[in-house]
């Protein structure tokens, strides 16, 4: 069935828009929502997504016509309904394609190369493979005795890169893995887990928009699950009495930000309970390697931080060489540095120890996975007034809870426990001066 | 700087369609001011964050609208490379401007889907925004029919350039404070050959704090697009 692709009207009093840019050919496909053609009127320059999934059969108003609202620009088919007679007004010379069932696309090489890349699972010769890929793919390919007609390529006109194939690998990997749970080599053939899914989103009809991960979001996936595989994790959680961190913030806050130039925050309180904790039981900062278990010299508190489009971790490093005050500029610096894409590499890395927030929306506790190699993290949850039983009588007091996840595999619960009642005993009798 | 958990004792700010947040970013590189545009815009499209406004300033730099006409550039790109500034394409509305510093960029990177489906209407809410900013300091700003900006004169004070997607706004007004007007003379701004350029410092007769400028066009702008702007920066998980 043909749809109508019209001129939008981007306003009220905006009556009329120019063509800039026509994203799509004719004879190409395009997914409803897509961005299929760009305008601009008065300093403003606006995509437009298509109103409907095909073929974009026609192009009515070529690039900078000016034209009413209203007016129709373009006409998209549905695949494989029969095409409307070409209008005498198209400007495009592509003649008008014929009848376009599902399985003859129009013969535009674009179309074509589109559709042959998304043919996945068709049994292509491999020969027909090389003009999609490099030598250097195909001896990958060989390799890990991967079917080159599998992977879906990014490249030019559906090309497989060298990174192309490597995500294939790794993700039939893991799908592996997640299934026998065994670091076993893949199999000659594809195993039909890591098929499926590719072959659910090809033919699923659903609507549904397919985004593919950042490489920060990549790499999150990826060390979370690997995490979760590495360590064996427990959880525990303590309540907290926050009265004298409070009220030590609140009657130093505005000194400290005139004596310093910054914000007094909660972050640096929590960064020297736990150092004091480790100090008095250093199994929280080790990491196991093969059956030992290395005992880490200097304490590095990694912070995590919400991005906008992910998390970083940057490392407040040799926190136990560090006073408050020292502890609370390093925060600071790196807080500020996240925050404008300042960060270095060394900045990130050498963690021995983690602290996240998931109480920063409302969240009483969280229980984050280890950050590896580490073998705990602490999380803090949000601080609130809560009544709490003081000597028999109800009382307010500000309250937070703090859960520690913990590797069993070198730390046992009485040590854990032991480490929260140590932070809970600094914060609840808190005495460091923090100006 | 603030971070959440200086905040917690209090409610927590949920994420709603009547705030915006507002980040101070200082002097950033052109290319990087792009690139986290469209962070923003991923991230407002998903309804990950509420609108948010940028403001920062840029090193010297050059940037060319999609309507840019070549012969607007009065000199070769290699001439202004030579004077340490940058040339960009872009996918803006618009001619060719300039930015550099002691020049107030803004990047609005609001949902007009929920104010008000109207590009018109939002340039003219900029407009007012910059036009409010220039009334506290006595100065009469005006719009000009057919030229979007804001003009005192015959000179224009802050030029404007929009991007949308899904109604999703990017890119937005460039706000002359202390600008070195000088950089202007190697370009026909906006491709408007009649017309001058202006700064708040030429106007006033001296240099006006950053700072405070920016403070009011925070201020101004949460006053005409009713929205409550909170300083943007926050630690959770």
């Amino acid at each position: 069935m043909p749809n109508n692709v019209v001129m939008p009207q981007m306003g009220e009093s905006v009556t009329e828009g120019t063509i800039t840019k026509w994203l799509r050919k004719v004879g190409e496909p395009v997914g409803r929502d897509e961005p299929l053609f760009e305008i601009s009127t008065d300093k403003v320059d606006a995509e437009i997504p298509s109103p409907a999934a095909g073929i974009l059969s026609q192009i009515l108003v070529k690039e900078d016509q000016t034209v009413p609202v209203n007016t129709v620009v373009a006409v998209i088919d549905d695949q494989g309904a029969a095409v409307a007679a070409p209008a005498g007004g198209a400007e495009e010379k592509t003649p008008a394609p014929q009848a376009a069932p599902t399985a003859a696309p129009p013969p535009s090489p674009a179309a074509a190369t589109n559709v042959a890349a998304a043919a996945e699972g068709s049994s292509a010769p491999a020969t027909s493979e090389d003009a999609r890929s490099s030598p250097l793919v195909r001896r990958i390919a060989e390799e890990h005795h991967v079917d080159l007609t599998q992977v879906h390529g990014t490249g030019l006109g559906g090309r497989i890169s060298k990174k192309d194939i490597l995500d294939y690998v790794e993700q039939r990997q893991s799908a592996a893995a997640n299934r026998t749970a065994l670091a076993v080599q893949p199999p000659p053939s594809p195993p039909p887990a890591a098929v499926e899914p590719a072959a659910a989103h090809s033919t699923s009809t659903a609507p549904t928009q397919v985004v593919s991960m950042t490489p920060m979001r990549r790499q999150i996936a990826e060390h979370m699950v690997a995490s979760k595989r590495t360590s064996a994790h427990v959880y525990t959680v303590f309540e907290v009495e926050m009265s004298k961190v409070v009220e030590a913030r609140e009657r130093q806050r505005d000194e400290f930000e005139r004596r310093n130039g910054f914000k007094l925050t909660y972050t640096p309180f929590f960064v020297r309970a736990a150092v004091e904790a480790i100090k008095q039981l250093p199994v929280i900062n080790s990491s196991v390697e093969g059956t030992n278990i290395i005992y880490k010299r200097d304490v590095n508190v990694g912070i995590a931080v919400a991005l906008e489009t992910g998390l970083i971790v940057p490392v407040v490093k040799r926190a136990d060489e560090k006073n408050f005050l020292g502890v609370a500029r390093a925060v600071q610096d790196l807080a500020e540095r996240a925050r404008n894409k300042r960060l270095n590499v060394d900045d990130v890395q050498g963690g021995t120890f983690t602290i996240t927030n998931p109480g920063s929306f409302g969240g009483l506790f969280g229980l984050p996975i280890i950050n590896q190699p580490q073998v705990a993290i602490l999380g803090v949850g949000a601080i609130e007034k809560r009544p709490v039983v003081r000597n028999d009588a109800i009382a307010i007091r500000s309250m937070v809870y703090l859960s520690l996840s913990y590797d069993h595999r070198v730390i046992d619960g009485a040590v854990a426990e032991r480490f929260l009642g140590r932070i809970k005993q600094t914060l609840e009798d808190w005495d460091e001066p923090v100006l | 700087m603030r971070e959440c958990y200086g905040e917690l004792e209090t409610q927590p700010t949920p994420v709603s369609s009547m705030t915006c947040q507002v980040e101070r970013l200082g002097v950033i590189d052109y290319a990087e001011g792009l690139c986290l545009q469209r962070e923003r815009v991923a991230a407002r499209k998903a309804g990950a964050i509420p609108d948010s406004l940028l403001l920062l300033e840029h090193p010297h730099v050059y940037t060319l609208g999609r309507n840019a006409k070549q012969e607007n550039l009065l000199v070769s790109r290699e001439q202004l490379a030579a004077r340490g500034a940058q040339v960009f394409e872009i996918d803006r509305g618009g001619d060719v401007t300039y930015h550099g510093p002691g020049q107030l960029v803004g990047y609005p990177v609001i949902n007009l889907a929920q104010h008000r489906r109207d590009i018109a209407w939002y340039m003219r809410c900029l407009e007012e925004v910059l036009m409010g900013v220039a009334r506290e300091y006595d100065i009469q700003a005006e719009r000009v029919a057919g030229a979007s900006g804001v003009w005192v004169g015959n000179d224009k004070l802050a030029a404007m350039g929009v991007h949308i997607s899904r109604w999703v706004t990017s890119h937005g007004f460039a706000f002359n404070v202390n600008t070195d007007l000088g950089y202007f003379d190697w370009i026909i701004p906006c491709g408007l050959r009649d017309k001058g350029v202006t700064s708040l410092q030429k106007l006033l007769g001296r240099p006006i704090a950053m700072d405070e400028v920016v403070t009011k066009v925070v201020h101004q702008f949460g006053r005409v697009f009713k929205l409550e702007m909170v300083e943007a920066d926050s630690w959770v998980h």
